[in-house]
């Protein structure tokens, strides 16, 4: 059975997911990438959306505006979540997000900030932006439009948004740091193999 | 046709062209996502690949770009030097990449250095980004679009060894490359390799590799062997989709070389994405044209 998600998201339902599960998002989700990252923690300007309980997608998707002023969602996929390392356990402490959605790891920083808040991160599949934006019923606001397409915060009301797969978990656990371990133990052997085969320059 | 009529026209076919191959993979690449889909026998690699496979259906049906991130705009020319529209190339891709914004629609990806403002337009300085190859007495010209994706563009690298390091160490590069930034480029990657004499040559080497189809060898027996040994070593390692693990890491690994300074070995990864969105179309004097990348394209 699919396990879904609702905003606002509870401390008890995040409490028993672990790095691997794969859940679905039905609620709010508030596309937040670089710029406004950066606008929070250094220039310490006010985020124009409450994303407390709720839910950040790292994110800059193609939008059309129609022509009554309301928006239709294109295309929506992850951007590379590590970019918002930097800034992002701040960021969680600040606001109080609880599921941060993107692509590809986040490192020891974001992690610490997961298990300090109780917050997770989580991996929609990089690429799959039709699909993900089938997922979106409404764009109901757009904040911080000076910014630019891909960086203003678009407000999005989805249903079942996934599948989402748990990176980051609520103890702190991260599948891409886990992960990231394996693939550098492998690498030696192979790479001594490979050192034998291509001794060109002789 | 008038001049400025063949402008037009050529102008209509590559925006057209441009924008369509933002929805729609390439053939080659198409083929090999679902060999590896065959072979996946992990349940989350194969969850992502049949999420990927889902996505490009909807993006055909529902004629969206595939992706969000339709990248910055790359045209790669080999253009003959009698092409009638030489001259006016640089014009009409221009005009290709504002009217695909609008049409495809891309999105906004242009940000002019140092003013840090997004152009809205997908245009800017010295965007979209054009790399020429002259050919002599010759009257065509194939042009590879490329949406170079912030994702997969993030993991390029270049650097000059010491030919001590040899052909060991640029294994050793490419694969340090893919393992700690390739895993957030959205894997199966296809992976370029330049071989040459300095960071530019290399560089642009690597991109040219990753525009050749995925399923090519180089010419050069050494080299070959090359792609062979570091494409099935960097399965070995097991990245997977997403970089969350599975039994192949890339679609293949494209060496593409130079000559070189005897003093140096120029070395550069460029990598693409599992949505790798390249087109070829090649016209010939008259504006007639043929697809090379795509099949059953009606544009």
């Amino acid at each position: 059975m699919k396990k879904i998600l609702t905003t606002p998201i509870s401390d008890e339902a995040l409490a028993d997911l672990n790095v691997g599960d794969i859940v679905y998002l039905t609620g709010h989700l508030v596309t937040c990438r670089d710029v406004a990252h950066r606008r929070l923690i250094e220039l310490k300007q006010k985020l124009p959306v409450d994303v407390r309980g709720g839910a950040i997608f790292h994110a800059g998707p193609i939008v059309r505006e129609k022509d009554d002023g309301s928006f239709e969602m294109v295309s929506i996929g992850p951007t590379t979540s590590m970019r918002m390392e930097k800034f992002e356990r701040q960021f969680i402490a600040e606001t109080g997000v609880k599921m941060i959605i993107g692509k590809g790891g986040m490192g020891e920083e974001t992690a610490a900030g997961c298990l300090e808040n109780k917050a997770v991160h989580a991996v929609f599949p990089g690429g799959c932006a039709v699909v993900a934006a089938t997922k979106v019923e409404a764009i109901e606001a757009a904040e911080w439009r000076d910014l630019g397409m891909p960086e203003t915060l678009w407000v999005n009301r989805v249903k079942e948004f996934g599948p989402l797969i748990i990176s980051i978990d609520t103890k702190g656990n991260n599948i891409f740091e886990q992960n990231k371990k394996t693939f550098n133990e492998r690498k030696g052997a192979i790479l001594e193999r490979i050192h034998e085969q291509v001794k060109f320059i002789k | 046709m008038s001049s400025e009529n063949s402008v037009e026209y050529m102008s209509d076919v590559m925006t057209k062209f441009t924008s369509y191959i933002g929805k729609r993979l390439p053939k080659d690449v198409k083929q090999k996502q679902a060999d590896l889909r065959k072979k996946e026998k992990n349940p989350m690699a194969i969850e992502i690949y049949d999420t990927m496979a889902e996505n490009q259906e909807a993006a055909d049906k529902l004629d969206r770009p595939s992706c969000q991130d339709t990248g910055v705009i790359q045209y790669f020319l080999t253009v003959g030097a009698k092409f009638p529209l030489i001259g006016e190339l640089e014009d009409i891709l221009r005009t290709a990449t504002l009217e695909a914004t609008k049409k495809g629609p891309l999105r906004h990806n242009a940000v002019e250095t140092f003013d840090e403002k997004n152009t809205g337009t997908n245009t800017g300085s010295k965007i979209p980004w054009l790399d020429w190859d002259i050919v002599p007495n010759d009257d065509t010209a194939t042009i590879e679009v490329y949406m170079a994706g912030g994702g997969c563009t993030l993991p390029g690298h270049a650097k000059v060894l010491m030919p001590g390091q040899g052909y060991e160490g640029v294994a050793d590069f490419v694969f340090d490359v893919i393992t700690s930034r390739g895993i957030n480029a959205c894997p199966p990657l296809l992976v370029g390799v330049g071989v040459s004499t300095s960071v530019e040559t290399a560089a642009r080497l690597s991109k040219k590799a990753i525009l050749r189809p995925v399923d090519t060898s180089n010419p050069n027996a050494n080299a070959a062997l090359m792609e062979q040994l570091l494409e099935e070593g960097l399965n070995e390692v097991g990245i997977g989709p997403q970089g969350l693990t599975g039994d192949n890491t890339v679609m293949g690994v494209n060496i593409e070389s130079s000559a070189r300074h005897p003093s140096t070995i120029g070395v550069a990864v460029s990598t693409g994405c599992w949505a790798h969105r390249r087109g070829t179309i090649k016209f010939n004097s008259d504006l007639s044209y043929e697809i090379i990348s795509h099949e059953d394209v009606t544009l």
